[in-house]
């Protein structure tokens, strides 16, 4: 399952964010008539539409395994989360349609109504995002539903999509996919403008995706810090984990790398900062943090993996940001940031920063909320198949991700080469 | 045999499923039909054959194929716990079809946008046309084994049956396999007389509807068989069939007037009867098990959410047909205005 969701996230953040791309690059071609940006917006709507497909497919496989893989999860908690679930079908089914008709109908329709339905297809996107995050959301800080005698005896569904994790959970992930797509795009535009200065076609690519990406880059340790503030209101189990607090403390120091020890409870070879965490997380550098240790040890989650995933976020998603800033800041002196090629080869290299910080991010807030499924409601032990052998299809969908993923790969390389 | 008075909310988003289930049937069965095709192209128009069928399916296969995860999405929203047993019990069958709808959804694709190289082009062409095969099997073995009560018998032994018996048996046996097959040939069917309405030259519209005609005799073979099958298999689902007259005389009606029709070449109307043919073998089935998700146990009322969701469920499958209608019939026209049609 959690592969599966691994594999799907990347396709469903470039489906996001994607054609925004797209759509930016038509405009700008019909506004200014530049025949570069037509190419442009072609070339990624070829993209997008592999990328869509791939997403389209695993997002089917996804729908289904959540009932083959959790069974008991679906009783518990379809009546709820099936409501956001649906809203995403037709999101999703809007997003299927428009981008037929964007992919096919370049000749067959207005320019206006080809444009606009680039434009339903990013919306759509977005939608789809907004619905699916709720869910997980739902799942860290169920909201919408009374048990008693451990029966759910009165639930409400609109309560359980906004539950207090909605809020920054979505804008965390938009973020996540304009960002990581928009600079994973500028990446690549910039390793080829390296190669050679000049080309006219990669300059504006360039452009348009650092508009989508930079901003987005910049403001997510914004976002970031309102994720960690509710985390450390409504998850402090998580927070100690990811933070790989065992002690509870007032005025307790930011933890930067180390390894955590769960047995000893200790986190080793970490640089501290004095009273940072308590600052971050509670924006007063008094506040106290309740350690692991506060909890029973039954409900820790895997610490080590979740420190060390949260560190990884961190650290690429800084470098991202100050990459955008760099730009940020030569653009406002009115300097071309295209000709730094310092700034290039600095760009090209984060070209995979954003997935690697989402990959990581998701382990930050599933592997955190283990050992729950819903937490403090359903374990996820409880909740998974009495089917025997799970890992026979567990292998069987790893290996089919990995060909689908490798065969991607060489179909971009090849779609990146032809402009080359 | 359904008193109207008793139907309420729990009905009312089974039938929205169902509607769902049988727009997936005509549109993305249609497609995985197209695979078969794709698979059996020959003589001397092979290649423009596999070139109509691509052309086909291209813009919209995408869409056809959110149908059924709407059609899932409802159902685990509405019938949790219905959607919980299959899940449990009918993991193999549904993992090998998601496994086929991977491989054919991106091969296809890939086919379309990868390299141009005959050798590519083959590999993908066959992982099209396997996963377009195996996939209708087993969704028809899935409904198989839903309907002669396997599912059901399956579910109460979790955790003291064989390995065997829960979790292979109810949809590995003859009378599954039969309706997975039965399935195929519908699909095949249904996706060749489409194809003779798409075709833009005679020679070719001539060989699907040579094919849709070898196929309706297929088909018919396998109902008959599964007819024969379902005597001793599926005993009460038998029954319950022929409660329905109306709806069985109607299908037959449809199914001789699909082949008449084509025999004249009147491929509109061929087509518009294949349509109805499937559909209302579709509804046949589900109204022969109404009222229960899956007989004999688990019926709709048993297995629904609470209202308060079923409520919210129909507000946003109105919002979403509110959106989502207009603009498929907009992009059906978008396409259709191209080759020619009205």
């Amino acid at each position: 399952m959690a592969l599966s969701l691994g594999f799907h996230i990347v396709f469903a953040e470039i489906g996001i964010a994607m054609p925004v791309l797209m759509v930016l690059a038509e405009w700008r071609w019909r506004r200014t008539g530049d025949h570069v940006y037509y190419q442009l917006a072609k070339r990624w709507a070829k993209g997008t539409a592999v990328l869509f497909a791939v997403g389209a497919v695993s997002g089917t496989v996804l729908s289904f395994e959540l009932g083959l893989l959790w069974p008991e999860f679906m009783r518990v908690a379809g009546p709820i989360i099936g409501i956001p679930f649906s809203l995403e079908g037709f999101a999703f089914f809007t997003e299927a349609i428009f981008l037929g008709v964007y992919l096919y109908g370049w000749d067959r329709i207005t320019p206006r109504a080809h444009l606009l339905a680039g434009l339903i297809v990013a919306a759509s996107g977005a939608a789809s995002a907004i619905f699916v995050v709720m869910v997980n959301a739902w799942m860290n800080t169920p909201a919408g539903l009374v048990i008693s005698a451990g029966r759910i005896t009165h639930i409400d569904p609109i309560a359980g999509m906004f539950n207090p994790s909605t809020g920054q959970q979505v804008l965390h992930m938009l973020l996540a996919a304009y960002a990581a797509t928009g600079l994973a795009v500028g990446g690549v535009h910039a390793a080829m403008l390296l190669r050679r200065p000049g080309s006219a076609f990669h300059r504006r690519a360039l452009t348009v995706a650092l508009i989508i990406g930079a901003p987005a880059a910049l403001f997510q340790p914004i976002s970031g810090d309102i994720s960690a503030r509710t985390v450390a209101k409504w998850q402090p189990i998580k927070l100690a984990a990811l933070e790989g607090q065992f002690e509870t403390e007032t005025g307790a120091p930011l933890k930067i790398g180390g390894v955590p020890d769960p047995t000893a409870a200790v986190t080793r070879y970490a640089i501290e900062i004095p009273r940072g965490l308590s600052l971050l997380a509670f924006h007063d550098p008094n506040a106290e943090v309740r350690g692991l240790t506060a909890f029973p040890r039954d409900q820790w989650p895997p610490v080590a993996a979740v420190h060390i995933a949260f560190q990884i976020m961190i650290a690429t998603g800084s470098a991202m940001a100050l990459v955008s800033a760099w730009a940020a800041v030569v653009a406002l002196r009115r300097r071309d940031i295209v000709q730094s090629r310092w700034w290039l080869r600095a760009l090209a290299v984060i070209t995979p920063f954003g997935f690697i910080a989402t990959e990581a991010g998701w382990t930050v807030t599933e592997v955190g909320r283990q050992p729950w499924v819903i937490s403090g409601m359903l374990r996820t032990a409880d909740a998974v198949t009495p089917m025997p052998g799970l890992a026979v299809p567990l292998a069987l969908f790893a290996l089919l991700y990995l060909g689908l993923g490798a065969i991607v790969a060489v179909l971009i390389r090849s779609l990146i080469r032809e402009t080359a | 045999m359904i008193d109207l008075a008793t139907l309420g909310l729990p009905e009312a988003i089974a039938a929205i499923i169902a509607i769902a289930l049988n727009a997936y049937v005509l549109t993305g069965g249609a497609d995985f039909g197209g695979g078969l095709w794709d698979l059996f192209a020959s003589g001397p128009r092979r290649t423009l054959q596999r070139e109509l069928i691509a052309h086909s399916i291209g813009p919209i296969w995408e869409a056809n194929h959110v149908w059924l995860i709407v059609v899932v999405v409802l159902l685990f929203s509405a019938f949790p716990a219905a959607f919980s047993t299959l899940g449990i019990v009918l993991h193999i069958p549904i993992t090998i079809m998601l496994i086929g709808i991977v491989l054919r959804g991106s091969a296809f694709v890939f086919r379309s946008y990868g390299s141009r190289d005959g050798a590519a082009q083959m590999r993908w062409g066959l992982a099209f046309a396997i996963g377009s095969i195996v996939t209708p099997v087993v969704l028809g073995s899935i409904v198989g084994a839903i309907a002669n009560g396997a599912v059901s018998e399956a579910a109460d032994r979790v955790g003291t049956g064989t390995f065997m018996a829960v979790f292979v048996s109810p949809w590995l046996a003859a009378f599954p396999i039969v309706v997975g097959l039965f399935a195929l040939g519908l699909f095949a069917f249904l996706a060749a007389t489409y194809l003779t309405v798409e075709a833009s030259d005679d020679a070719l519209r001539d060989d699907f509807r040579r094919r849709a005609l070898i196929m309706a005799s297929i088909v018919f073979a396998l109902a008959a068989a599964a007819l024969v099958i379902a005597g001793s298999a599926a005993p009460r689902l038998a029954a319950r069939v022929i409660r329905v007259p109306l709806l069985q005389a109607a299908t037959v009606a449809s199914a001789l007037t699909a082949v008449v029709t084509l025999w004249m070449r009147r491929y509109r109307a061929a087509r518009v009867a294949a349509a109805a043919q499937v559909s209302l073998i579709l509804w046949g089935w589900l109204l022969a098990q109404y009222p229960y998700v899956i007989p004999p146990a688990l019926s709709i009322r048993d297995t629904a959410a609470p209202a308060v969701t079923l409520k919210l469920l129909v507000v946003g499958v109105g919002i979403g047909a509110a959106v989502l209608l207009p603009s498929l019939r907009y992009l059906f026209g978008a396409f259709r205005r191209r080759t020619g049609e009205t």
